[in-house]
């Protein structure tokens, strides 16, 4: 079963395609092997709660079940105080994860973009809506818009009838001829997902209005509904839920706080999925968007080279690895080309920077509106001077909208990456100045 | 799945599908205005994945829970901020049923 490491502990981030898979490679590689995900469920968001499971989640979170892998729910990173160890909140306490090999697989967040109302009740993501549905919410008789950017629109748009909901129109900003070239690429995709979007195009045609945006979303304390806007075209539609995201963008924060290096928004990794940073891999969206195909396939060989690869990096690579990993990475570089197709084939619109009006919110945990930004230099001096990024999310939401809205790369992520109660830092504090002690916790409950 | 369970949304009895969240409960008790922005704008969830915060409520007497990945269990007992703060405004917080 191993080559030379059967007792290399390995810590997985994310329990989606891409961290599933890394879990159980890297236990099938004979490493100890601990995953974790503050969701309540493993799958990730794609496949929470599905309805029903698609095969392949059903097999992997079937195996992940009867496997040793140690699976920690609810649990949230929040700092990695020193090498090799991780401090996370797990049901309110604190955690502390060592490990030989850290793979990130934290997935990726929705591209929210303002624009007047989009922060009334009932505005939400498209993976926003998706997640509510799979949580329990009944949408039967539910009007619901589906808008902004991507295939997810289109999959999306084809569950939501499961739930009861009506799709009366689904509003993607890019252009017809974009989305052609993209129809054309899918054909470098592995698995089932074309033809889950085909079916998608066939089930909603009429519905389907490419070139065009939401510019205003209509209600008081509660959406009413949404004007949307194609060319010179503008026209307002009542519904109950608006729907509306503008793509991925990586969930970097962790990578970043262990000083992995990221260039054009994604984690840098080499052909084992190893980061700049030691004994950190990486697998799934934050290394380029590209789906649950590319995630586990990344997934797959980050768990085996954090598994089996040998200490010392001049050591020659086991033949075990490599006859292992073959598969996996025959399918990555069929995805990587996929991954560049879906890249090149939604590219924002520039009339989504006018859409917010300057008393328009950009920063929602803060309220700082559009207005507040000018004169800002930088996401760091709106920060400062504006409390831009100060909130709750800590930037995970205005981040990537000033970052399109206004150029601003986001800087500085800084421990803890989530709010956690006062008491859990301290706690974390203490644990840290008591050096007889440094993992008081490491494992629950063995 | 087709079990139900009773929860409790700013103490009004909710009953809910086995396996709903929390936001959820709340979406279904006919509240979607989970809590005010710093100026007072009504928000509900955004994300529906522990990203945006917006869902933030009061789980069981422990504040700021992301409501969206917490799993509805028998007798829950939910605050929306809003109704907190409604109460909060009458001087009687009390009456809200969100402090025991």
């Amino acid at each position: 079963m191993s080559d030379l490491h059967p007792s290399r502990e390995i810590v997985v981030v994310g329990a989606g395609p891409a961290g599933l898979q890394a879990a159980l490679a890297a236990h099938d590689a004979g490493a100890r092997v601990t995953l974790v995900d503050a969701s309540p469920e493993a799958g990730g968001q794609i496949w929470r709660g599905g309805h029903p499971p698609s095969r392949i989640a059903a097999r992997l979170l079937g195996r992940l079940r009867d496997s040793p892998v140690q699976f920690l729910r609810g649990c949230t990173i929040v700092d990695a105080p020193k090498p090799g160890q991780l401090l996370a909140m797990h049901d309110g306490n604190p955690l502390w994860l060592s490990y030989h090999r850290l793979v990130l697989a934290t997935g990726a967040r929705e591209r929210f973009l303002p624009f007047p109302g989009w922060t009334l009740p009932n505005v939400l993501g498209v993976g926003g809506i998706q997640a509510l549905a799979k949580g329990g919410l009944d949408l039967a008789g539910k009007r619901v818009v589906v808008a902004g950017s991507g295939p997810l629109l289109l999959s999306v748009a084809a569950s939501l009838p499961l739930y009861g909901a009506q799709v009366p129109v689904i509003a993607e900003q890019a252009s017809l001829s974009h989305l052609v070239r993209f129809a054309l690429g899918l054909r470098y995709l592995p698995g089932k997902i074309p033809e889950a979007l085909q079916l998608a195009w066939r089930l909603q045609p009429l519905r389907f209005q490419a070139a065009t945006y939401p510019v205003r979303a209509h209600g008081d304390m509660r959406l009413t509904a949404v004007t949307l806007r194609s060319a010179d075209r503008e026209w307002t539609v009542d519904c109950d839920y608006l729907a509306c995201a503008f793509g991925f963008v990586p969930n970097l924060e962790l990578a970043e706080l262990l000083g992995c290096t990221v260039r054009e928004g994604f984690v840098v990794v080499d052909n084992w999925q190893q980061t700049t940073a030691p004994d950190v891999y990486c697998a799934g969206e934050p290394t380029g968007i590209g789906g649950a195909e590319k995630a586990m396939a990344e997934g797959a060989v980050a768990g085996l080279a954090a598994a089996l690869l040998p200490e010392d990096a001049n050591s020659p690579v086991s033949r075990n690895l490599h006859s292992q990993a073959a598969p996996h990475l025959a399918r990555r570089a069929r995805c990587h080309h996929f991954a560049q197709v879906l890249e090149r084939s939604f590219p924002l619109r520039p009339e989504l920077r006018d859409l917010p009006l300057p008393e328009t919110t950009v920063c929602r945990c803060e309220d700082v509106p559009l207005i507040h930004l000018e004169g800002c230099s930088s996401w760091r001096d709106a920060k400062l001077q504006r409390r831009l990024g100060m909130g709750h999310c800590q930037g995970r939401v205005c981040g990537a909208a000033t970052e399109f809205l206004l150029g601003w790369p986001m800087q500085s992520v800084r421990p803890p990456l989530s709010p956690v109660p006062v008491r859990l830092l301290a706690a974390a504090a203490l644990a840290k100045a008591d050096d007889s002690n440094p993992h008081p916790q490491t494992r629950p409950g063995q | 799945m087709s079990t139900s369970i009773e929860v409790f949304v700013n103490s009004a009895p909710v009953e809910v599908k086995a396996g709903s969240t929390a936001a959820v409960a709340i979406l279904v008790a006919g509240v979607d205005a989970f809590r005010l922005s710093p100026s007072g704008q009504p928000r509900g969830p955004l994300c529906g994945m522990g990203i945006c915060a917006e869902c933030r409520a009061t789980i069981d007497g422990v504040a700021n829970q992301y409501t969206c990945l917490r799993l509805c269990h028998p007798g829950m007992r939910i605050c929306t901020e809003v109704a907190a703060a409604g109460a909060g405004a009458r001087g009687d917080a009390r009456e809200s049923g969100c402090s025991e």
